[in-house]
Order: structure tokens, then C-alpha cells, then sequence
């Protein structure tokens, strides 16, 4: 009963998708204020509908209602209760359903949240996200369906979930993850809204920016995510493997963080608009091609789901229809466009100008190695791979110049600033940030020309820069005490976010670069060294779980004599699923990790075991927290909560840059 | 020219200058790390039209079965090989370090490594699916002649170890992997 009440919800959300896709957009160009205001409770009850569908499909997992085909191969009666709830999304047909939830309450929060936006533009950005619910919603209902049941025909026993999903960072990652992909759905449907308006201005700009920021956060998050689940969960020790799924996130991710900080030049200063219109376009549409290239199996990852040909050309004609749209419509409108406001080759505006060039020259690197092998293939050269070194040793490349410029652009002002009052303040800041660095390397680790050192430059250059930077302002502000409730929440968001890019740059360098990784053939009673470590092999036995066996190892970790831990590794072997799952032992700190994987028994009876110590690897998913933190505190600041009225204040008098 | 023209001008040449160095650099970098793959017969017969053969030290990367058997495991250390198939002639790989846990004999896996004589390769990572998917199309099409043995069916040579040495002692970690299962999805 449930699942054909969720099928019916679904098809009622398809229905009034489709009436938000036309309703509101007819209103706008005929000036029906009835039909715009139409708008608002259709997207709420369209929300309200998947809603309850996807109720209804978390209760047939909970209910182990095996009838239903989803059900019954991707939960089981002895998966415990939390995960009989993220099996819901588990499969291609679950987590299209969450996408399609996902959406509509996006949709919603913009129908609640823009009482300051004229009605017409509520009407139309409204209608365009109706439009992309109206693509996945038919999707969902007509190529993927949920619900599908297996009666008469149907098992008493379901075939588990992947063992990979069961694990806590599953229940949070995808969430967040399609919170952010389809958040860009937003941003998208700000531009073009604007676009058939024809009208651009730096109101428009404080509109879309939160929405922007709040889909960025997201997606900052639930590839933070991904990467400590993988991290724990595969085995490998690897946080990042460039597999062609991780850089379908991370596109949109780069794309973003580009058209974030194109906006704040649109909203400042009332240009680089045609470029922020085409970067939202860009990342929603990458969103879109990072949907396809999962689901239609034309790539190969760990990640992807069964593949289905017609589910992915369904993706792929709807991925040409968004871009060729907006395209289409961008080139009507966009030539009307034009900016204003004049800058000097030194001015912020050409610094954010520099920072998205580097972030799309990063784009363009992922978009190539992950579609390049494609292409080769389609051509008839050959099956081909891309190594990890290309995306490592062009991402080397381009996080240098891209670190200096960070570390420089919040001195500067908007339009135009003068060298000479910089260069004091920049010289502490350089010389603190080369005490810093080399100060640790030198005290810890040995001074050493590596990647470590330029990391570690690097960060303290950006991260000293943005402190500094604030603590300059503050003094401006009246003191530090009455300067921190004056400075701006968005510019201690955008302060904290940059520190936590620079905490990302240590980790990554200093892992990549000091991170000892052997993999042994041990007995019980066996030690192996690893710098100071000293990990012995103490015991191995059988392991009982509820739905799996295996094995367990444990070990006790010395270092000079004194006891560090206790480690306690898994080999799980899950019964319904047949499949082996390795559970690795984790000793965390701040500077950094102890990592044990237990690998296949030996004769012997000996084990092999993967040993790792890992300095700073922390310090990645720190920066990425930092960065989703500056976001949220962005996202706060009440300018972006203020009523139409406060708009008519000029630029100038909000802008936080004009006194560096 | 004015002087705005003129600075409009050096921002668009240094923004062509800066990304025409970048796809130059990119198409480089490209060219170094592309690994072809090739199949054990095509490693031995040549690939393509032109049968081209792979040069000992290139990097490349090998799909194919683990033939029965072949296993061979190193006493005390974790040095292995096994020969690989798929139509014709078999190839063997050496690897250093842990298999992957669905690694089995008689199962379909990839290596990627380099070439260290006409049949031998070195391999620095060995990956391992439970589905054929893995495997490019072309690779499937030239294994589907081999009859897909379930792996259950041959359990005392699946257990991972060479045949002689497997225990009667079964490792519950060592179990098999029907070739059919899916895996279910993680995020799109």
C-alpha cells in the first residue's frame, strides 16, 4: 500500500512541477499577477509531495517490504534500522528520488526565502527551477521508478546493502552532496531568470549570492565527506583518487567557488556580469554532466550504479537541452549587458579576475582527464587511463600562483590600489609567513627543500596573510574588542574559508610528501618500525558480527618503550552480500595518523597487513570544514537578509574593501 | 589607442598567453601519464590494425582472468605472480604488496604497471571488481569465448593461495564473489 501511495506523491510532484514550469512563466511575459502568484504554493506542495514519497520509500526499507524491487536488492531484515534508512538512497532509483527531494526543497526554501524579490522575478526564477523538477521528476517516475514491485514473484529475503555503505559516513555524504550539486539548480535559475529579464545589477547579485554559498557549503561538505569515508572505508589509506565520480564533484565544486567570487565582484561592483551569468550557468550544468557520467555508466568507478543506456541518453538529452538553452538565451540577451564600473590593472576586481582563471584552468585539467579517455576510446584508439601524476603534477602547477595570489587578494582594494602602502604590511606578513614555515620544518621535521616546504610556505603565506589581514582591519574598527562585532560576517566568513584553504595546502603537502606506507607479512608476536612506531602483532580471531564474520587483528603500537595505542582492525566478510570489506584501524591526532588495514590470511598462519603512518592528513578534512564554517558564518550576515528597501544604498558605503 | 583600450588589450592577451600555456602544458602532461590498455593476447599479438607491441619499460595497464593455479606466493615476503588470460596466450604479472580483497583465481582483474620483458609485467597497483563491468567493453568482447566458470565452483584454487598450499582450515575472508553481482551505487 505505502509504495503506491509514494508513487502516486511522486506522480502529484510531477504534476505540479510541471503547472510551476509553465503557470508563472506565462504570468511573467502577460503580466497574470494571479498566475505568478500561483508560483509560491505550487512549489511548496510540490516539495510537500516528494517529501512523502520519499517517506513512503524509507518506510518499505524499514518494513523490509521486499515486494518492492529496491527493497529487496539493496536492504536485508538483519541490516540495522539506520541503514535500512541510507539503503533508501543506496541504489540508482533511491538516490534519483533523493536528487528529485532534494530539488523541490530547494524550490521551496526559494519560494519562502524571496519575499524581498520583485514578483516577477520570483515568478520566473520559480519557473525555471520548476522546468529542471519537471526533467527529473519524469525521470525519476518514468525511467528509474522506485516503487517498482516484483509481485507476484517477490523474495523472503532482501540482498543487503553494500557493505561499502554501511557506515555513518554514508548516511550523511550523499545528503549533502546532492544538497549541494542541486543547489546550483538555484544559482542557475537566478541567472537565468536575470537573463529573461535582461536585467542585470548588483541587487540581482545579492540575491543569487546566498543561495550560491549556501549549495557551495554543501558541496564542500559532502566531498569532505566522501573523502574521510573513503579514507576509512576502502582500505587504501587514500583521501583522494581522482576517480572519474570524485571529479564529477569536484568540477561543479571549482566552477562554484569561481562564481561565488565573481559574484562578490558583480554585487560590489557591478561587473564581470556577463561572466558570472555564464559561470552559473557552468556549474549547474556540470552538476548536470557529473549526473550523466555516474548514471549512464560511460565512465567506470567505484561509484557508478548498474548502467542502463537509456537512462543515460535520457540524462544526456536533458544535460544538451539545459546547456544549449541557457547558451541559446545568453547569446539573445547577453550583448544588451554591459558593466560600468572602470578598474586599474591592481585592483581586486583583476586579482578575483586572476582567481577564476586559475579555478577554470583547474576545471578545464579535471574536465580533460576525466573525459579524456572517453573520447580515445569513441575514436577508436584504444582503451586508455589517466594516471594520477597528471592530475597531481598540473594541480602543483596551478596551487602555487593561485596560493600567492590568495594570500595577496584581500589587501587590495576594489577599482585601484596604490603599491607603496602595501608593501610594509606584505613584507611582515612574508616575513612572519617564512618564520612560520620554516620555523616548524626546521624545529620538527628537518629543513628540507620538498613539497612539504612549499606547502608549508604556501599555507603560512595565505593563512598568516588572511590573520593578519583581519587583525589590521580590526585595529581600523575601533580596537579588536569593538572590531569584532563591526567586521562584517562575510568578511570573517571569507577570512576563515581562506584559512582553511591554507590548512588544506599543509595537509595535502605534508602528506603527500612525509607519509611512510609499508605493507608487511606479519605472524602473531611479529613488530614492524615505522619512524618512532613500533607496531606489534598481538592477536587475530574470528569476528561475529550481525550481518557479516571475518577476522580481526589486533596490535599494540610503542614508541621509545611507551605504550601509543591500541589498534584494532577488521576483515569483514558479509554473508548476504559475499563480499569482504576491510575495516581499517585509525589513530588520530592532529599532526597525525596511525592507520592499520588487515589484508588476506597467508600460510604460515601469517597476515599481511598494510601499515601507515600519515602526518597531517587531518589537516585535509580540517580545511575543508574550516571552508564549509566560513561559508555558513557568509551565509549569516544579515545584508543578505535585508528588505528591498536597504538596497537603494549605494554600493559604496556597504563595500568592505574600500579601506585596505 | 586610449589607455583603457590598451589595458583591455594586455588583460586579453595575458589571459590568452596564461590559458594557451596551460592547455599546452596540459596536453604535455597528458601525453605522459596516458596508460593504454591492452589484453593478454594483445600484449603478445599487438593492438590495433597496425599490431602495435608495447616496448619493455612502458607503462601500461592489463586486463584479463587469473588463471587457475597460478597463484604464486612468495614465502616470506609478499612478493606474488600469477599468469593472466583471455583468448589466447597468458601473460604473467609480479606485484609486491596486498592483493585487493576481491582479488580471486579464475576472476576477471586489471593491473597497471610496466612491461619488463614481451610477457612479463611489473605491476605497481592491481585492481580487482566483482563485476565485468570494470573492464572495457572491447575487453569483455574478447572474453566472452571463455567459459565464466562461478568462482564458488572453484573454491580449494579460489581461496588465494597456490592450490597445494590451501588449507583445509577455510579463512571465512577468503570466500568468493558471485560475477553477476552488482555493485550498488554511491552518489551520481
Amino acid at each position: 500500500m505505502m509504495p503506491e501511495i509514494g508513487q502516486l506523491a511522486l506522480t502529484f510532484a510531477f504534476g505540479l512541477s510541471a503547472l510551476l514550469a509553465t503557470f508563472p512563466l506565462y504570468g511573467s511575459f502577460t503580466g497574470h499577477q494571479r498566475a505568478l502568484l500561483m508560483a509560491k504554493p505550487l512549489a511548496i506542495g510540490m516539495f510537500l509531495f516528494s517529501a512523502l514519497a520519499m517517506g513512503c520509500l524509507i518506510y518499505a526499507f524499514l518494513q523490509n517490504d521486499f515486494t518492492v524491487i529496491n527493497v529487496a536488492s539493496n536492504s536485508s531484515s538483519i541490516l540495522p534500522w539506520y541503514y535500512q534508512i541510507t539503503a533508501s538512497f543506496g541504489s540508482h532509483e533511491g538516490s534519483m528520488l533523493l536528487w528529485v527531494t532534494m530539488l523541490t526543497l530547494w524550490t521551496a526554501l526559494v519560494a519562502c526565502f524571496s519575499k524581498s524579490l520583485p514578483l516577477l522575478m520570483q515568478g520566473r526564477i520559480l519557473a525555471v527551477l520548476g522546468i529542471i523538477c519537471v526533467g527529473f521528476t519524469a525521470f525519476s517516475l518514468f525511467m528509474s521508478n522506485p516503487f517498482a514491485r516484483s509481485l507476484p514473484f517477490y523474495p523472503v529475503e532482501g540482498r543487503d546493502l553494500n557493505p561499502l555503505l554501511q557506515d555513518f559516513g554514508m548516511i550523511v555524504h550523499p545528503p549533502l552532496l546532492y544538497l549541494g550539486y542541486v543547489g546550483f539548480a538555484v544559482s542557475f535559475a537566478f541567472a537565468i531568470a536575470a537573463l529573461l529579464g535582461g536585467k542585470f545589477d548588483s541587487t540581482w547579485a545579492r540575491w543569487a549570492r546566498p543561495w550560491t554559498l549556501a549549495a557551495w557549503l554543501f558541496l564542500t561538505l559532502g566531498i569532505m565527506l566522501g573523502s574521510w569515508w573513503a579514507y576509512n572505508e576502502l582500505g587504501w589509506g587514500g583521501w583522494w583518487f581522482w576517480d572519474p565520480v570524485e571529479n564529477a564533484s569536484f568540477m561543479p565544486w571549482l566552477v562554484g567557488t569561481a562564481l561565488l567570487h565573481s559574484l562578490a565582484v558583480t554585487e560590489k561592483r557591478g561587473t564581470f556580469k556577463s561572466w558570472t551569468v555564464l559561470l552559473a550557468i557552468a556549474a549547474f550544468s556540470l552538476s548536470l554532466m557529473g549526473a550523466f557520467l555516474v548514471r549512464s555508466g560511460v565512465l567506470v568507478s567505484v561509484h557508478s550504479f548498474a548502467s542502463d543506456p537509456s537512462r543515460g541518453l535520457y540524462l544526456l538529452a536533458f544535460l544538451l537541452l539545459v546547456v544549449g538553452g541557457s547558451l541559446f538565451l545568453y547569446a539573445l540577451r547577453m550583448n544588451a549587458v554591459r558593466s560600468q564600473s572602470r578598474y586599474q590593472l591592481f585592483s581586486r576586481e583583476v586579482l578575483l579576475w586572476g582567481n577564476n582563471v586559475f579555478l577554470l584552468t583547474a576545471t578545464l585539467v579535471v574536465f580533460l582527464g576525466t573525459l579524456y579517455p572517453l573520447f580515445h576510446k569513441e575514436l577508436g584508439l584504444g582503451s586508455i587511463s589517466i594516471g594520477e601524476p597528471f592530475f597531481n603534477q598540473l594541480f602543483y602547477y596551478l596551487v602555487i600562483p593561485f596560493s600567492l595570489l590568495l594570500g595577496l587578494g584581500p589587501w587590495v582594494r576594489w577599482k585601484q590600489q596604490s603599491l607603496p602602502p602595501l608593501l610594509k604590511p606584505l613584507t611582515l606578513v612574508l616575513i612572519g609567513a617564512l618564520t612560520l614555515a620554516l620555523g616548524y620544518m626546521s624545529l620538527t621535521i628537518g629543513f628540507a627543500a620538498n613539497l612539504a616546504l612549499l606547502g608549508l610556505l604556501l599555507g603560512a603565506w595565505v593563512g598568516w596573510s588572511a590573520i593578519v589581514e583581519v587583525w589590521q582591519r580590526l585595529q581600523q574598527l575601533g580596537g579588536v574588542g569593538a572590531g569584532i562585532s563591526r567586521l562584517q560576517l562575510s568578511h570573517w566568513g571569507m577570512t576563515i574559508a581562506h584559512i582553511g584553504f591554507a590548512v588544506l595546502v599543509i595537509g595535502v603537502a605534508m602528506t603527500k610528501t612525509l607519509s611512510v606506507e609499508k605493507d608487511v607479512r606479519m605472524k602473531i608476536g611479529d613488530t614492524v618500525q615505522l619512524n618512532e612506531y613500533d607496531f606489534t602483532l598481538s592477536d587475530v580471531y574470528a569476528l561475529n558480527g550481525p550481518n557479516y564474520g571475518g577476522q580481526a587483528a589486533e596490535l599494540e603500537v610503542y614508541s621509545a618503550g611507551e605504550k601509543v595505542t591500541h589498534l584494532h582492525a577488521e576483515k569483514r566478510f558479509y554473508a548476504l552480500q559475499k563480499t569482504v570489506m576491510t575495516e581499517a584501524a585509525v589513530h588520530a591526532r592532529l599532526s597525525r595518523d596511525l592507520y592499520v588495514a588487515l589484508g588476506e590470511e597467508l600460510p604460515g598462519p601469517s597476515w599481511a597487513l598494510r601499515i601507515y603512518v600519515k602526518p597531517f592528513v587531518r589537516w585535509i578534512w580540517l580545511g575543508g570544514l574550516l571552508m564549509a564554517l566560513g561559508g555558513l558564518i557568509a551565509l549569516l550576515d544579515p545584508r543578505y537578509r535585508r528588505r528591498q528597501s536597504s538596497a537603494a544604498i549605494p554600493p559604496a558605503v556597504q563595500s568592505e574593501g574600500q579601506h585596505a | 589607442m586610449n589607455p583603457r583600450r590598451k589595458q583591455r588589450l594586455l588583460a586579453v592577451s595575458a589571459m590568452l598567453l596564461l590559458l594557451g600555456g596551460a592547455v599546452a602544458a596540459m596536453l604535455y602532461a597528458l601525453q605522459e601519464n596516458v596508460d593504454l590498455f591492452y589484453t593478454p593476447s594483445q600484449l603478445v599479438d599487438g593492438l590495433g590494425k597496425d599490431k602495435v607491441k608495447p616496448v619493455p619499460g612502458q607503462r601500461l595497464r592489463i586486463g584479463g582472468m587469473v588463471v587457475k593455479g597460478s597463484v604464486k606466493r612468495d614465502e616470506h615476503s609478499l612478493k606474488v605472480s600469477f599468469d593472466l588470460v583471455d583468448t589466447g596466450p597468458t601473460v604473467t604479472v609480479t606485484y609486491e604488496g596486498i592483493l585487493p580483497d576481491l582479488f580471486r583465481e579464475g576472476q576477471g582483474i586489471v593491473a597497471q604497471g610496466t612491461l619488463i620483458d614481451a610477457t612479463t609485467i611489473a605491476a605497481t597497483e592491481v585492481l580487482a571488481k566483482h563485476d565485468e563491468e570494470y573492464m572495457p567493453p572491447e575487453v569483455a568482447e574478447a572474453m566472452k569465448g571463455i567459459k565464466h566458470v562461478a568462482p564458488s565452483k572453484t573454491y580449494p584454487a579460489a581461496a588465494g593461495y597456490q592450490p597445494k598450499a590451501a588449507s583445509p582450515a577455510e579463512p571465512v575472508s577468503a570466500d568468493v564473489q558471485p560475477a553477476q553481482q552488482q555493485p550498488a551505487g554511491v552518489q551520481p
